[in-house]
């Protein structure tokens, strides 16, 4: 299993892996805000939680169809369900490489970005602990999209229509906690429930990503 | 060890194509498919290799036993050749024999990125997997596809005289002569009856 998380983080690193894209895409949309709501600090302040919570999401969005497409085109994701390797183990090798490569990298620029958004200063922790918390549901759930549309022409406008209502629980509770953390108050409940969302997809999805995987590979 | 196949019928967009398909192979011995294009041979082999179910019938044999190689090989193009090798090798929990170099003609090879490999050397690569996998009953669905004189007999002289010769059983769907002393099986007898009750809803289930 850690072979192919290896694989994927080199073949995310080398030359047209992707790596990164997401990641400058996060930073445009966050550049463009400003431009388009105007220099009006207080708004910004106010609506800061919300815009980095749902970049986020649209820069996750952006790498998913990539993470069995390839995979599928090659013939290796044929051999690798037939390798001594469980494919719910793959899955989560899968989204665990999608996280690192997206989820990780964002939730580490965020407060930076937070920053240009003139994001209220209590709640910088909270905007790391709650990205921290909720981009792996993020990944997994695109995981799971993926194996849906796997093997399917022009299978990434599906995949987004599919995934993002999946990522509405993660959003209103990650966006929540930030407002929250923002306004002083306890945020606490909305992180709780956040990581609930990340546990219970981790526990859950590999086993449908599997299952839908081999209904695909038939 | 050997591999005994009872009766299986498979199908492939849910229409069967191949119908009550028997054979033996015992250890050590390879057995080659023969048939016109469309007849299932590849159906046969995936549904052999386990990536679909067979609608009928038995495969009677370990689940860890069996490898699959299919036209795709599998290789990452932003990869080295050793990485590629690698990682199956990691996969299966085996480490790179030395000799695989040397019998694929690989050697001079080791370090190029596997994307400006020519199609044959791709191939090459491919199959070198099947020798670091360490699997005993291979399923090889035209391995010899654009492969040149000498590294099909480079192949052939792998399979017989470490795949076949180390106890090892190969199941192989071609329209070339490997020169392997290996039985051949036509499957043209086997064609399904287009009447068989199909699996329509199989889209479904």
């Amino acid at each position: 299993m850690i072979a192919l998380l290896l694989r994927d983080l080199r073949l995310a690193v080398r030359a047209g892996g992707g790596f990164g894209l997401g990641l400058a895409f996060f930073l445009i949309v966050i550049i463009l805000v400003p431009f388009g709501v105007g220099p009006q600090v207080d708004l910004l302040t106010r609506i800061a939680p919300g815009i980095l919570w749902v970049a986020s999401l649209l820069a996750a969005l952006l790498s998913l169809d990539r993470i069995f497409a390839l995979d599928f085109e090659d013939g290796s994701l044929g051999l690798l369900a037939t390798s001594p390797l469980p494919l719910e183990g793959a899955a989560l090798m899968k989204a665990l490489a999608h996280w690192i490569t997206t989820g990780l990298p964002l939730t580490l620029v965020a407060p930076a970005l937070g920053f240009l958004l003139s994001l209220a200063p209590e709640a910088y922790s909270y905007l790391l602990l709650s990205l921290l918390l909720g981009t792996p549901a993020l990944s997994m759930i695109g995981t799971f999209g993926a194996a849906l549309t796997v093997g399917l022409r022009r299978g990434g406008l599906l995949l987004s229509l599919l995934v993002l209502p999946l990522y509405v629980p993660t959003l209103i509770f990650g966006a929540e906690a930030v407002r929250r953390g923002a306004d002083g108050l306890d945020a606490t409940g909305a992180l709780i429930l956040l990581g609930t969302i990340t546990a219970g997809c981790f526990a859950l999805l590999p086993f449908a990503t599997a299952a839908t995987l081999r209904m695909n590979l038939r | 060890m050997m591999l005994r196949v009872t009766n299986v019928t498979c199908a492939r967009g849910g229409i069967p194509v191949l119908s009550d398909v028997s054979f033996e192979v015992i250890a050590g011995q390879a057995l080659v498919l023969r048939g016109p294009n469309g007849i299932g041979k590849t159906t046969l082999l995936r549904t052999l290799a386990g990536l679909q179910p067979a609608l009928a019938g038995d495969v009677d044999a370990d689940v860890d036993d069996l490898a699959y190689a299919s036209h795709a090989d599998g290789i990452k193009t932003a990869l080295s050749v050793t990485e590629n090798l690698k990682f199956w090798a990691d996969v299966y929990g085996n480490p790179v024999p030395d000799t695989i170099w040397e019998a694929f003609d690989l050697a001079d090879l080791q370090d190029r990125i596997a994307g400006t490999l020519s199609a044959g050397q791709k191939r090459r690569l491919g199959l070198a997997r099947l020798g670091v996998i360490g699997r005993k009953i291979l399923f090889l669905d035209e391995p010899t596809v654009s492969l040149d004189g000498f590294s099909v007999k480079l192949f052939a002289k792998w399979l017989q005289d470490t795949h076949l010769a180390g106890g090892g059983i190969a199941v192989i769907a071609t329209h070339i002569d490997l020169g392997i002393d290996a039985p051949e099986l036509d499957l043209t007898p086997f064609k399904a009856d287009l009447n068989f009750g199909g699996g329509a809803d199989e889209a479904f289930l």
